[in-house]
């Protein structure tokens, strides 16, 4: 079983090191001559104003928080799905009774306009 | 040979490089991060436990399953406060949330 | 042999990672190497046979609760990105405090007898895990939705600033 893992660990040593090495040989390769010019934001078009780091809307926030939530709810209803037919009906009487306290959630969130882009 | 000890002591590394964390950070995230390395600590040692001592159960698994959940609540709750704190003080660095003292 | 030399390769990687996550001075790389520490951790939940916490650490931690961090430190940060996330004046004290539990649980550890079992473990944990949280751990299961929906509500009440205008 864990054998089956192996293609997944070379898949991610690849993708950590194949960028590197092109990132390399491009710095390797490459000329340096650099210019105010060249170090500008944009050669042609506006100058920026303030910095990168701005503070963004707390609608990203509120997005991500009722993202995480229903993310940890899948946790429970996926091994539900694979013992399904298995464990009857009181299990899904329980699993009603678990989605349901979380669609009150997101019911309140709904009603607060949390879904909403302000 | 990997034994239990090994997996045991990388927990308690890990646990105490998290708590360096929340006890030596200035900013509030900062100390939910170190928060957040201490919870997977716990997660090895009971996996690891679960593994080498009782390895046809999965009570450690579902023991994990639930430190998971706690720790999303715990970061959803954690950053709400932060965010409300910074809107009143402009600020996150937990020097500066002196309410109580006086 | 082989499970020896992956051990010890995603040991090093997750305790580099998470000596970055402390001793970095920008709070946007602390996060990225927090993600890579989860990952990390989710390797070594497949050393150990748990295949599905694996891949609910990866969903739950490394996809979740990372962003949710990052949008923490996008809705606050102030200043110059590059110093911060500071060490505060208690530096050195926590160092020794980490330090001495560190080499206290070493010891614990080494100087505790267990009982090592030989039996094998499970090929699949998806379905015992099921079994277990629907029969066993009902109510822990139906308590962690409600402790779900009131960390859900709260959190958009306290995010959004009751009272105040927008």
């Amino acid at each position: 079983m864990q054998q089956d893992y192996a293609g997944i660990g070379i898949f991610f040593l690849i993708a950590a090191v194949f960028p590197m090495i092109v990132l390399a040989t491009a710095w390797l390769v490459r000329p340096k001559r650099p210019s105010p010019e060249k170090l500008s934001t944009y050669e042609c078009g506006l100058e920026t104003q303030g910095s990168t780091w701005v503070q963004f809307k707390i609608s990203y926030f509120l997005y991500a928080l009722i993202f995480v939530v229903f993310d940890v709810e899948t946790v429970f209803l996926y091994p539900w799905a694979v013992r399904f037919s298995s464990l009857g009906l009181f299990a899904f009487v329980e699993m009603v009774i678990f989605i349901a306290i979380l669609v009150i959630g997101l019911w309140y969130a709904w009603k607060e306009g949390a879904l909403e882009w302000m | 040979m990997i034994t239990l000890y090994h997996y045991l002591i990388l927990g308690g590394f890990l646990f105490c490089i998290g708590l360096y964390g929340a006890l030596a950070k200035r900013s509030a995230v900062a100390v939910l991060m170190g928060i957040e390395l201490m919870l997977n600590a716990v997660n090895i040692n009971l996996l690891a436990f679960n593994r080498f001592l009782n390895p046809g159960d999965v009570t450690g698994h579902v023991f994990a399953i639930f430190v998971i959940v706690v720790a999303a609540a715990e970061v959803a709750v954690g950053l709400a406060l932060v965010i409300n704190i910074y809107r009143d003080r402009m600020t996150t660095q937990l020097d500066d949330f002196d309410w109580l003292k006086w | 042999m082989t499970s020896t030399i992956i051990f010890w390769l995603i040991a090093i990687i997750i305790m580099g990672s998470a000596l970055m996550v402390v001793l970095l001075r920008n709070i946007v790389h602390s996060a990225l190497f927090l993600v890579v520490t989860f990952v990390g951790v989710s390797g070594l939940y497949v050393m150990l046979q748990a295949d599905f916490l694996a891949a609910v650490q990866l969903l739950v931690y490394a996809g979740a609760i990372a962003i949710l961090l990052v949008f923490g430190v996008m809705l606050t940060v102030r200043g110059d990105i590059k110093y911060s996330n500071l060490f505060n004046r208690h530096k050195f004290t926590a160092g020794v405090v980490s330090l001495g539990l560190f080499l206290l649980i070493e010891r614990i550890i080494l100087s505790s007898d267990l009982l090592i079992s030989n039996k094998p473990a499970l090929e699949s944990t998806v379905g015992p895990i099921a079994d277990a949280l629907l029969t066993d751990y009902v109510i822990p299961f139906e308590a962690a939705a409600i402790l779900l929906l009131v960390a859900m509500v709260g959190a958009i009440l306290l995010a959004r600033g009751e009272g105040k205008p927008q």
